[in-house]
């Protein structure tokens, strides 16, 4: 069995800066890590490989030559696997065409089960995985916050506002994970000499899949950046705990009080 | 020459952060206050692997390198230098004598424990009347019949009350001096042997610091490590080794030290701007990363030649002599810049500034690497 975890090198702040001409993230100065959903993910399918050493757990990236550093923190993690899906015709793309050209990917691997990351901290869009599933025509859970194997299938826990949901998923299928539900182990000091001594990154290119190449990187996306605004922050604002009648006059005369009625 | 750690190096260093920062670092004053062995963190560090950095896998060590076990130490360090001489008197003081000295079937018998961390380990030669002059020791190994009787007490002994394997010096043969003196392998439950008084220390006060006791031990002929007469031999190369972990721990605890100085400084505000904008406070800043900065190079160049199969003796003692005076001189130069909080429990910096102490006292004081080096000018 194959697990394919797709996994994204992401700026490490919560402060993303953003140029404001382009409307694209300014990358320079700093650092870069694993992003945490999609380490979730490698966790998630390692456990899995806990109770059934012979699964492979196979972890995907697509970005620059530089974006290898998350696939060996995966490897040093235990991953056994792992692919750089590169080339300058995928750059620029927007969430469709990065799936478009994960899919392939995932395609040509093969995978009995795909693992995402719910979303990326630095774009926060959580649409890659569902994508993927749906080019592939696999069934999907999202917001996983745990995950088993059961026969020929997946039972996974799906976190909500309103209480978990059990689902029970037939393979081939694809879940996305969660962080904040998932403890994420360390890497370790054996799999980290063995990822050096190995180095099993495999390298795909934009011509190694057997996608439409009009749909890759900024040509293939239909996303059109008109303009980046930062949040401006919300004072906490004003609560009244009272009765309807009460409350209904109180708001009332504050409203009154700003002169706006 | 080359300045720069290797991949592995930074994927280890990585992963040592991590664990430092997010298992360590929380623990850390309760560590000290409580004098608490981290145990629970001990069996995390054994789960991944950090506990047999640097030896082959084929006795279930990770295969890394001496650096990245420096690194594992110092990172630790930065945070809790009682959980640095955990890792460092385990790896450097008894499994390392074992994989240097032992036969191949005690490699097979003592190392994949001790190198997974099921089992834990420890050394002894100082006693009473035997710390820097080693050679005095009392505790006897008298021949009997299938091996050795041994009687006598070691002191200071790093994690004495939760070792279950020890590395022992001994004297065979009064007559001979120190070459009377042989290395043994103790199992924890061997009968005879039990732990005595726990020390009371001003720093890694964690770090469990025992008696040991020894009344009729007998211990197999197969339990001695190397030949009879070779222990203080033994024991010297293995402190040189060691040294190496505890100029590390020392690194460590300074880098802990100046991290948390610079953060303190640029918060604090007095006469109305941060005391980071004073040039004394800046100055003091330089000279603290700078020191630490030679120390690191000492350090990794020790590691390095131990590494490549080198001699490294000299290095080492160099290494441990400066790198803890810069512990001692940093974590001082620390506690003033905090000003009255840095005297408080409020900030790491006083425990820091305790803990580098013993820096300067273990594995051979700053004189007896002072003698190495002098030894090795005017040979």
């Amino acid at each position: 069995m194959k697990i394919i975890v797709c996994v994204k090198q992401v700026p490490d702040t919560t402060e993303v800066r953003i140029n404001q001409e382009t409307g694209t993230l300014i990358r320079e100065g700093v650092p870069s890590i694993m992003n945490p959903d999609d380490k979730a993910a490698i966790e998630l399918a390692l456990r899995m490989k806990d109770l059934k050493p012979e699964i492979c757990v196979h972890v995907l990236t697509m970005g620059p030559a530089q974006a290898e550093r998350v696939l060996i923190e995966a490897l040093c993690m235990g991953a056994d696997e792992a692919t750089l899906l590169s080339d300058r015709k995928f750059a620029g793309a927007d969430t469709w065409a990065t799936s478009i050209a994960l899919a392939g990917a995932i395609q040509k691997i093969g995978a009995d089960i795909v693992l995402c990351g719910r979303q990326a901290i630095d774009g926060d869009t959580a649409q890659v995985g569902p994508q993927i599933a749906e080019h592939l025509n696999l069934a999907q859970a999202t917001y996983v916050s745990d995950a088993v194997l059961g026969r020929g299938g997946v039972f996974a826990t799906r976190k909500f506002e309103d209480g978990d949901y059990k689902l029970e998923l037939p393979l081939p299928c694809l879940l996305t994970t969660l962080a904040e539900e998932i403890d994420v182990r360390y890497m370790h000091t054996h799999h980290i000499v063995r990822t050096m001594k190995e180095r099993k990154i495999q390298l795909m290119t934009a011509d190694d899949l057997k996608v439409d190449q009009r749909e890759l990187g900024l040509k293939g996306s239909p996303t059109r950046v008109k303009k980046s605004v930062t949040k401006s922050a919300k004072s906490a604002g004003i609560c009244y705990v009272d009765n309807p009648e009460v409350g209904v006059e109180r708001i009332a005369d504050y409203v009154k009080g700003l002169n706006i009625l | 020459m080359d300045f720069q750690l290797s991949e592995q190096n930074k994927m280890m260093k990585m992963l040592f952060q991590a664990f430092a920062e997010e298992q360590v670092k929380p623990m850390a004053a309760e560590v000290d206050e409580e004098e608490k062995f981290p145990i629970e963190n001990v069996k995390k560090m054994a789960e991944n692997g950090m506990l047999g950095i640097p030896f082959p896998e084929q006795y279930g060590g990770a295969g890394g390198d001496i650096l990245d076990y420096v690194l594992c130490v110092e990172e630790l360090s930065k945070v809790c230098a009682t959980t640095g001489v955990v890792v460092s008197a385990h790896t450097s003081l008894c499994a390392a004598p074992i994989f240097e000295f032992g036969t191949e079937e005690q490699k097979e018998k003592y190392l994949p424990a001790l190198l997974s961390g099921e089992k834990l380990g420890a050394f002894a030669l100082t006693e009473p009347a035997a710390g820097t002059d080693a050679g005095s020791q009392q505790t006897k190994a008298e021949k009997v019949e299938g091996g050795y009787c041994l009687n006598g007490s070691k002191i200071f002994i790093t994690n004495a009350q939760y070792a279950d394997l020890y590395v022992i010096m001994a004297m065979t043969d009064k007559a001979k001096g120190t070459r009377g003196i042989s290395a043994f392998v103790l199992e924890r439950d061997t009968p005879g042997f039990r732990i005595g008084k726990k020390e009371k220390k001003m720093g890694i006060r964690g770090s469990a610091t025992c008696e040991l006791i020894f009344e009729d031990v007998f211990l197999p002929e197969a339990n001695r490590l190397g030949k009879e007469g070779k222990g203080f031999s033994i024991a010297m190369k293995t402190l040189d080794g060691g040294r190496i972990g505890i100029a590390a721990q020392a690194l460590g605890i300074a880098e802990g030290a100046l991290e948390e100085t610079v953060r303190y400084t640029k918060q604090r505000k007095q006469f109305g701007r941060s005391i980071s904008k004073f040039q004394n406070t800046q100055f003091v800043l330089a000279d603290m990363a700078t020191k630490i900065e030679a120390a690191r190079l000492l350090v990794y160049r020790a590691a390095t030649l131990k590494g490549e199969g080198k001699a490294y003796s000299v290095e080492a003692a160099q290494a441990k002599l400066f790198a803890s005076e810069v512990a001692m001189d940093v974590t001082t130069k620390a506690v003033q810049l905090h000003g009255g909080y840095g005297y408080t429990r409020e900030y790491p910096v006083e425990r820091m500034m305790r803990d580098a102490k013993i820096t300067e006292i273990y594995e051979g004081t700053s004189e007896v690497q002072r003698m190495v080096v002098a030894t090795n000018l005017l040979r």
